[in-house]
């Protein structure tokens, strides 16, 4: 399972949530002088809470979110599960550690059994007994284009998942609803396709060296021009791994004596390029303005801990589309509040770029703002343009310094040809600049499928989360053994759907996620959604 | 009425001491509760004003400082084309002597027509990390490959060569471990070692004595608290060839340090993969340890295998932590699968003639003799020295004597290396970053030897830096 979310919701509270994500219990006065003051209503829970902004003349069209609570026998049925779980794997690793059962988990080698165990053994815990029961929902390997239908190479496991073998046969024609292919550019044909292999055929595939020693092609700088024309702004770099983005560029910005204030489900590759950056990090209530606006009053009036220096500068991490809610950030607000609280503003589009927004240029185009307003825009080439890497646009004085003391350029190779060579075709066909309508139709086709999917499963009574116009579309499982059957129950109907639970998601939220496309037609939404309300007499009794 | 009689009972029937004690806690309990608590570091409260007030005068620095127009590392060389042995440079056909290249294999066609034939079936992209559909069968067949052909396990396969050990060290090396590097370490260590917030010490580069000296220090630790001894991982990281000062790290002592003091080694081969060994295994293979002796090996497909990304391989007992726990591979996209293909077309080409690797070695013997030639020429008053080793296949150029300024001395070197542009011998400046590396090592020319290149470019090469030495740089 892949973990997006940072903290860990373990408190074992039942998150009383209202559609802002603010604890409802709380009746908290924010002062007078901030710009979202308002008494925290309770709102009853278990209600579809449709969500008011604030400052509604920051929002040019209604911004509709929505968390349901969890009902409180689910979150204890739950919690039932996974403490019977839990037995078991107590009573497993008994049997196991007495011989009694056969034990599949890889050993240390004889000589070193004298070491310092490399693992401690409650590390593994809950790998060996939890994660090993339903293993066969992740790491599914696909032989195909990863488009909207998609074909699995067939796996079948003779030792309850421990290890697996391929039976030679390949499942063909299952519809994709896992890949981040929001606009489709997943495809071996077409324009995209031609034009990487006309430059795989010139280039070659590697490039063997830094980008400020041998590495930086001609094809590199066209791709970065084109990549600013996009977004707006003045001047872009691109790297070639986003996780890479994050995790090497915020060091080069940030240091001791700055601050960040990061949201609480942000990216594990902007946590870490916050931790590696060596600033003081703060976390703010997901989505939340009032807790973010609380935030920089307290760190710009009391200063640095201790010492009560002045911060030298803070920065707000938050990203567009946050992968694990569906949820969409409040762009408006907080740019209003970086302006008001003198910030800088680090927006990073993984999910958003080309997925939003009437243009397909992310956030900023949805809600109709001045890309110059945010300071670092940052984003991947992963998901909405079929390729790999990650790019960061701003101010020529910000993308000059990074080509300097970004540690990508120096130590890192630079992209690969052909992954440019598909940036810059697939970008100038969202522009509309191939000449064709190839790009204002397949936006157009993403954001009708958004719309009528998360409609569907509304209506059929499923608890989806997130914003409405997002791609993104939590499906709330919450049972342990939900999760695994809902993947394998699926696969089985030929859909191959995502599920996660803990640690990615907190204890109780385990879910099923769908990411939307521009590739899936009607009728695959209708085969998926039909197919979930079948199984719901199986599976789902709430 | 009888619970009363029976506390009357308990209070008269116990010690006096016992009912003095109490009383006097309960008093204390009632003052505590009354007294008036403080914070320690908030004994003032600011007014809404002054709040205000400090939030307008408040100014943040900018964003980035300003730099100068005319830092060295400001504009980047453009290379137009395919960046083979030869390379159009800012408009000049040159030899290409700095690219990673060595085997040659950036330019060869089947690699090419290998990542083709992956691109024609999955197209470019993976659109998802490898927990969500994001596996390709080619992946797994890279993976098997890899390890079959170092003879381990199992293989893991990163999309970015930076993130591979970047990423491999804190999936092991926690917060109380002890982790012992060579000061050479490249920087992708130095990035893995801070993520990863074990204790890091340093030991001199390839001075095993020194390293000795502070296992020793650490075993007295150890004996002191046995306790925490027991929980306390201690890891060795070392690279196979040293990417920044071009030599080869004493592998067989570093083993019988390992089984002496119990501390396992992860070796970092991204340079020495494909270089070194009968049949390119690395550096273990060079000095013939028996490769389950190393815990882990990282390496990157970027220099030998002219593909992106990289990978760790090793027994499956170590790998295997990395698919839940290795941060660059469960949250990042996988390695698009076209230059999978490509790098087990490579391999495929490795194994195949492993005469390869040995025309290979006898042309970095070539070039390290002629390299050399030009460090002996101090009659001329050259003043360039060669840092480096004869197996190596990217050697250092450095000045003998230092000017004192570092600006000063990167300004001549990237002289030299102009001019043997203009005379179309492609080179490049050793580029590090200044502030962030612990250990800085001296400006230097990078020079890569690879197996394309015949004995008359080299002689040229050589030529044309004797020329530019001494030419521009005073003795």
């Amino acid at each position: 399972m892949t973990e997006s979310a940072t903290s860990k919701l373990l408190n074992g509270d039942i998150c009383h949530r209202t559609s802002n994500g603010k604890k409802a219990s709380k009746n908290g006065f924010v002062k007078d002088h901030s710009l979202f003051e308002q008494p925290q209503k309770y709102r009853r829970p278990r209600d579809k809470n449709q969500n008011v902004p604030h400052n509604s003349s920051l929002y040019k069209k209604p911004f509709v979110e929505s968390f349901e609570e969890t009902p409180l026998w689910v979150a204890v049925l739950t919690y039932m599960g996974y403490g019977i779980l839990t037995i078991f794997g107590y009573l497993r690793d008994f049997l196991r550690h007495w011989n009694i059962e056969k034990c599949h988990v890889a050993r240390e080698r004889d000589e070193q059994k004298d070491f310092v165990p490399l693992y401690q053994d409650f590390e593994n815990f809950y790998t060996r007994n939890l994660y090993m029961r339903i293993r066969d929902n992740w790491n599914r390997p696909i032989c195909s284009v990863p488009g909207a239908k998609v074909d699995l190479v067939e796996r079948v496991t003779r030792d309850y998942n421990w290890t697996f073998e391929h039976t030679g046969k390949v499942v063909k024609d299952i519809i994709n609803m896992g890949s981040y292919n929001y606009l489709g550019f997943a495809e071996n044909t077409g324009a995209c396709a031609d034009a990487a292999l006309e430059v795989t055929k010139m280039y070659g595939a590697g490039v063997g060296s830094t980008r400020c020693e041998m590495g930086n092609l001609d094809i590199h700088e066209e791709m970065e021009q084109l990549v600013a024309r996009f977004l707006g702004v003045e001047s872009a770099m691109a790297f070639g791994m986003g996780f890479a983005t994050n995790s090497m560029n915020i060091p080069a910005l940030m240091g001791k004596g700055c601050l960040i204030l990061s949201d609480e489900l942000n990216h594990t590759s902007l946590v870490l390029g916050a931790r590696l950056s060596g600033s003081t990090i703060r976390v703010f209530k997901h989505n939340n303005m009032q807790s973010l606006e609380k935030l920089l009053r307290d760190a710009i009036v009391h200063g640095q801990p201790r010492t009560h220096r002045p911060w030298k500068k803070i920065l707000i991490v938050v990203e567009g589309i946050y992968s694990m809610e569906g949820s969409i950030v409040r762009l408006p607000e907080v740019i209003a509040l970086k302006k008001r609280y003198k910030a800088y503003l680090y927006l990073d589009e993984a999910h958003s770029i080309g997925a939003l927004g009437p243009n397909g240029r992310g956030v900023v185009d949805y809600f109709g703002l001045d890309s110059k307003d945010v300071d670092i825009m940052m984003g991947t080439f992963t998901k909405s343009f079929g390729a790999a890497g990650g790019y960061i646009g701003g101010k020529k004085e910000l993308i000059d310094y990074l080509r300097r003391h970004s540690h990508s350029a120096m130590y890192a190779t630079s992209m690969s040809p052909p992954v440019a060579q598909q940036i810059i075709t697939s970008m100038k066909i969202i522009m509309g600049e191939d000449g064709t309508t190839l790009g204002a139709d397949r936006l157009r086709q993403l954001s009708q499928n958004t719309t009528y999917f998360r409609r569907s499963l509304h209506e059929m009574g499923f608890i989806i989360y997130g914003n409405e116009d997002s791609p993104v579309v939590p499906l709330m499982l919450y049972m342990p053994a939900k999760i695994g059957a809902f993947g394998r129950e699926m696969l089985k109907r030929n859909i191959g759907t995502v599920v996660v639970g803990f640690p990615a998601t907190p204890i109780i939220e385990s879910r099923a996620r769908f990411c939307v496309s521009a590739a899936h037609t009607r009728e695959m939404l209708d085969t998926v959604s039909l197919q979930e309300l079948l199984l719901q007499d199986r599976l789902f009794d709430c | 009425m009888f619970q009363k009689e029976v506390l009357f009972c308990f209070f008269s029937q116990a010690p006096a001491y016992h009912l003095i004690l109490e009383g006097i806690l309960i008093l204390w309990i009632i003052r505590l509760l009354f007294s008036k608590t403080y914070k320690l570091h908030e004994t003032y409260k600011l007014t809404e004003k002054e709040k205000e007030d400090l939030i307008e005068e408040w100014q943040p620095e900018a964003l980035v400082p300003p730099v100068s127009k005319d830092y060295p590392t400001l504009n980047y060389d453009v290379v137009t084309g395919p960046p083979s042995h030869k390379i159009t440079i800012n408009g000049k056909d040159c030899i290409n002597f700095a690219s990673f290249n060595f085997l040659g294999l950036l330019d060869n066609e089947r690699v090419k027509q290998k990542a083709l034939a992956s691109l024609k079936k999955y197209g470019v992209g993976t659109c998802g990390p490898r927990g969500f559909y994001g596996t390709f069968d080619v992946h797994l067949e890279l993976e098997s490959r890899l390890s079959k052909f170092m003879k381990t396990e199992e293989a893991i396969i990163y999309s970015y060569g930076f993130a591979t050990i970047a990423s491999a060290i804190p999936a092991y090396s926690k917060r109380g471990d002890i982790i012992f590097v060579d000061e050479a370490a490249c920087f992708a260590i130095q990035k893995g070692l801070q993520a990863s917030r074990s204790l890091i010490k340093y030991f001199k580069h390839n001075d095993m004595e020194d390293l000795e000296r502070l296992l020793k220090e650490q075993e007295l630790e150890d004996l002191k608290n046995p306790r925490k001894a027991r929980v306390t991982r201690k890891f060795i990281v070392v690279e196979g060839l040293y990417i920044n000062t071009a030599d080869i790290c004493p592998l067989p002592e570093l083993v019988k340090l390992k089984y002496k003091y119990k501390v396992r080694i992860f070796l970092e081969e991204s340079m020495s993969f494909g270089v070194l060994g009968d049949h390119g295994r690395g550096v273990t293979e060079h000095f013939g340890v028996n490769i389950d002796d190393i815990d882990l090996i990282s390496a990157n497909m970027e220099n030998a295998l002219a593909s992106i990304g990289g990978f760790c391989c090793g027994r499956s007992f170590v790998i295997d932590h990395q698919r839940l726990s290795g941060q660059g591979y469960c949250f990042s996209a996988s390695l698009p699968p076209m230059l999978a293909a490509a790098a087990i077309e490579a391999l495929n080409i490795m194994e195949e003639d492993p005469e390869e690797t040995h025309r290979l070695t006898f042309k970095l013997y070539f070039g390290f003799v002629f390299l050399y030639s030009v460090h002996n020429k101090l009659s001329f008053g050259i003043c360039l020295k060669l840092v480096g080793v004869p197996v190596a296949p990217a050697l250092h150029l450095e000045l003998e004597r230092s000017s004192g300024s570092r600006e000063s001395d990167m300004k001549q070197l990237r002289s030299v290396v102009d001019y043997c542009m203009e005379r179309h011998v492609a080179l490049t400046l050793a580029r590090y970053l200044e502030k962030e590396e612990r250990f800085l090592p001296p400006p230097s020319i990078r020079v890569v030897v690879t197996v394309e290149q015949t004995e008359e470019d080299i002689q040229k090469a050589v030529a044309c830096i004797r020329e530019a030495a001494s030419a521009l740089l005073i003795s």
